[in-house]
């Protein structure tokens, strides 16, 4: 590796570690204006997230929908696209995988199951590819379209979860009838952890294997990192984007079918909480590289885990997760002016990174 | 459906226009502002909600709602500035710094507002408009939040101030040209830094007729997206400050027809009406959007009217 490229490498992993880090910072002071102590509330976020078994099946758990809906904001944004509609693919692909019961009886077994995740796939890939769309063809700004299109997806959902297809025994929450046993996703092996994970990881490398080494991939970056050159050398623009688009929806609409089809059972108000939006932070944090996502959902995945523990020991209001996410996310967009400018970079790699391991705590 | 209830769906429709276009109107005042001086600032609905819970935490404590008025312009400010400091910073893009605002600004209310979801704070008083009918819709329908007749005051000195005062023009300035105004000696920096702080105490007044007004209560689910309609919405009245108001009253009354038809009686499809502002805002943005040129009015600075 020659020296820039190790800069680089060495960069897109300092920045976000240091502004997690001054973020958490910043949420200790944040913790003891509340008249908590910050010290045990970092304890709690780490001991909470990763402490033992159960945490880290519960982190795990929570990192698979994260490592999906972040895709959905990283492929659109390598093909040059800020997408941040992942919430509503979610809540369309949630609710796509609830309706093929009603529709049709699907085999049992796996293949019901994939039945019912392609149809979560299809509902999430058209309706972020509408924001794809929207923009190529008619110059709408695709970051307010998918949020628009998130808050009608859920206004959809609402509408024929509590209307036609609620499920009459469902009385205190309205659902759609729950699925079938055979339908749902289990466990993998013994541990507390369904196949969800699999699937999560499984995508984030393949979405790195696709941006790195396939053509396709790499004329997505091309559009992405420069529009005109990419019409210049006739690229198809419109069409690679919108491509990336419906595969970062794909993403988040398996997202909600896995959450419907492992944790829920059903389509209810159960699905929306933010998954969509957490995903972003994600996706910013990983810099929009697919395979960083797994390592970075795995950590937000960990404090929303950790979030309860500081509900309940330090009386902390359950969004306090919320806040350290805000914080974090400001400051990571805000290390991006500082890129370019690590210290010390000539003398030797090491020293740059080692304030940084030695800082985690 | 009767003549009389048709009588009463418009009313209320009416009614509501100016009961729920009011934090459009605010909102989109402020984002008009910030955009004229060339940013964009997506975070308006964050400071939407943080302002909402500032405005009632004011009213609670002190006693007044004119003091939460404040609290939420204040706090509303502070948000921005945190905003347009981040983006004069070199290589940040605004877009995504105001999708963090959004986020940050929506746990910090959530977080700082825990304790307000139960207790009543004292209400923006109403404005009575429908004292000569006899009718209760009639008069229900035109009591009107007493900030609204100030956010036409408002729509209306921006528009003077932009096209004939010294700081509109300089605002003007700064989003058409950077480099005309910087080879002029004024900061771009500075004065987007103002504009956006500026924008974002006009869109916390929108926070504050939110928990002060109507709904007129703190909860997490006070605010859903208006403060990003709002944002739509400038595109849409093409960055004139006028054109915001027509907007926002437009939209107001889109988003008042599911509970006009809810309260005559007629419940179904609730949830589609109130998915209604949403699609109107996308169709008007299909509609006056093109990719072909820059939006007419737009300011040239602004990455978003490419």
């Amino acid at each position: 590796m020659n020296r820039d490229a190790c800069r680089h490498a060495i960069e897109a992993i300092a920045w976000p570690v240091a502004s997690l880090i001054a973020a958490l910072a910043l949420f200790g002071v944040f913790v003891a204006f509340y008249g908590a102590s910050p010290v045990e509330a970092w304890r709690l976020l780490f001991v909470g997230a990763f402490g033992d078994a159960f945490s880290w099946q519960n982190s795990l758990q929570r990192a698979a929908p994260l490592m999906l809906t972040a895709l959905t904001v990283a492929i659109p944004a390598r093909a040059g696209l800020i997408v941040i509609g992942g919430e509503g693919a979610l809540v369309v692909g949630g609710f796509a995988c609830a309706a093929v019961p009603y529709m049709f009886a699907p085999p049992s077994g796996w293949m019901g199951t994939l039945i019912l995740l392609s149809a979560a796939a299809v509902a999430g890939a058209l309706w972020i590819a509408m924001a794809g769309a929207l923009r190529q063809y008619r110059g709408v700004n695709e970051t307010i379209s998918s949020l628009l299109f998130g808050y009608i997806a859920i206004a959809l959902f609402k509408h024929f979860v509590e209307g036609p297809m609620r499920d009459p025994a469902s009385l205190n929450k309205p659902s759609t009838l729950p699925l079938a046993e055979e339908l749902r996703i289990g466990d993998i092996g013994p541990f507390d952890v369904h196949w969800g994970l699999a699937w999560g990881v499984a995508l984030c490398v393949l979405g790195t294997l696709w941006l790195t080494f396939t053509s396709h991939g790499f004329a997505t970056r091309v559009v992405g990192g420069n529009a005109r050159t990419a019409k210049l050398v006739g690229l198809p623009a419109n069409a690679l984007i919108i491509t990336a688009c419906a595969l970062g929806g794909a993403a988040a609409g398996i997202a909600g079918g896995i959450e419907v089809a492992a944790v829920h059972m059903s389509a209810n108000a159960s699905l929306i909480v933010g998954l969509g939006y957490a995903g972003i932070l994600v996706s910013f944090v990983a810099r929009h590289e697919p395979i960083a996502i797994i390592p970075v959902a795995i950590l937000f995945g960990g404090f929303g885990a950790a979030g309860s523990m500081l509900q309940r020991r330090l009386g902390l209001p359950d969004a306090s997760i919320q806040v350290l996410l805000g914080i974090a996310f400001v400051i990571i967009l805000a290390s991006e002016t500082l890129r370019g400018r690590l210290p010390s970079l000539r003398l030797s790699a090491r020293p740059a990174q080692q304030p940084v391991a030695s800082a985690a705590p | 459906m009767t003549p009389d209830v048709l009588f009463d769906v418009v009313i209320g429709v009416i009614g509501g226009a100016v009961r729920v276009g009011a934090p459009f109107l605010f909102v989109s005042l402020g984002e008009c502002i910030t955009e004229k001086a060339g940013r964009i600032n997506l975070g308006l609905e964050g400071v939407l909600v943080f302002s909402a819970m500032a405005g009632f935490a004011g009213a609670y404590w002190s006693g007044s709602p004119w003091i939460g008025v404040l609290a939420a312009g204040a706090s509303g400010a502070l948000l921005a500035l945190l905003h347009g400091l981040a983006c004069s910073l070199t290589r940040v893009n605004d877009i995504a710094m105001g999708i963090a605002i959004m986020l940050l600004g929506a746990g910090l209310a959530f977080y700082l507002g825990k304790p307000l979801i139960q207790p009543q704070a004292p209400q923006i008083p109403s404005i009575f408009l429908g004292e000569w009918s006899t009718s209760p819709t009639v008069r229900a329908a035109l009591s009107i939040n007493a900030l609204f007749p100030f956010g036409i005051v408002l729509a209306i000195v921006m528009a003077w101030a932009f096209a004939n005062t010294r700081w509109g023009l300089v605002i003007r300035m700064v989003g058409d040209s950077a480099d005309a105004a910087r080879a002029q000696g004024t900061s771009v920096t500075a004065v987007r830094v103002a504009a956006t702080v500026a924008g974002g105490f006009i869109a916390g007044l929108g926070g504050a007729s939110l928990s002060l007004y109507y709904p007129g209560s703190w909860n997490e689910g006070l605010s859903s997206g208006q403060g990003l309609i709002a944002v739509a919405l400038v595109i849409f009245a093409r960055w004139r400050p006028l054109n915001c108001l027509w907007a926002a009253l437009l939209f107001g009354g889109a988003g008042a027809i599911g509970p006009a038809l809810q309260s005559a009686g007629i419940g179904g499809g609730y949830y589609l009406f109130a998915a209604l502002p949403y699609a109107l805002t996308l169709l008007i943005l299909v509609v006056t959007c093109s990719p072909a040129r820059t939006l007419k009015g737009a300011p040239m600075e602004l990455g978003m009217s490419r």
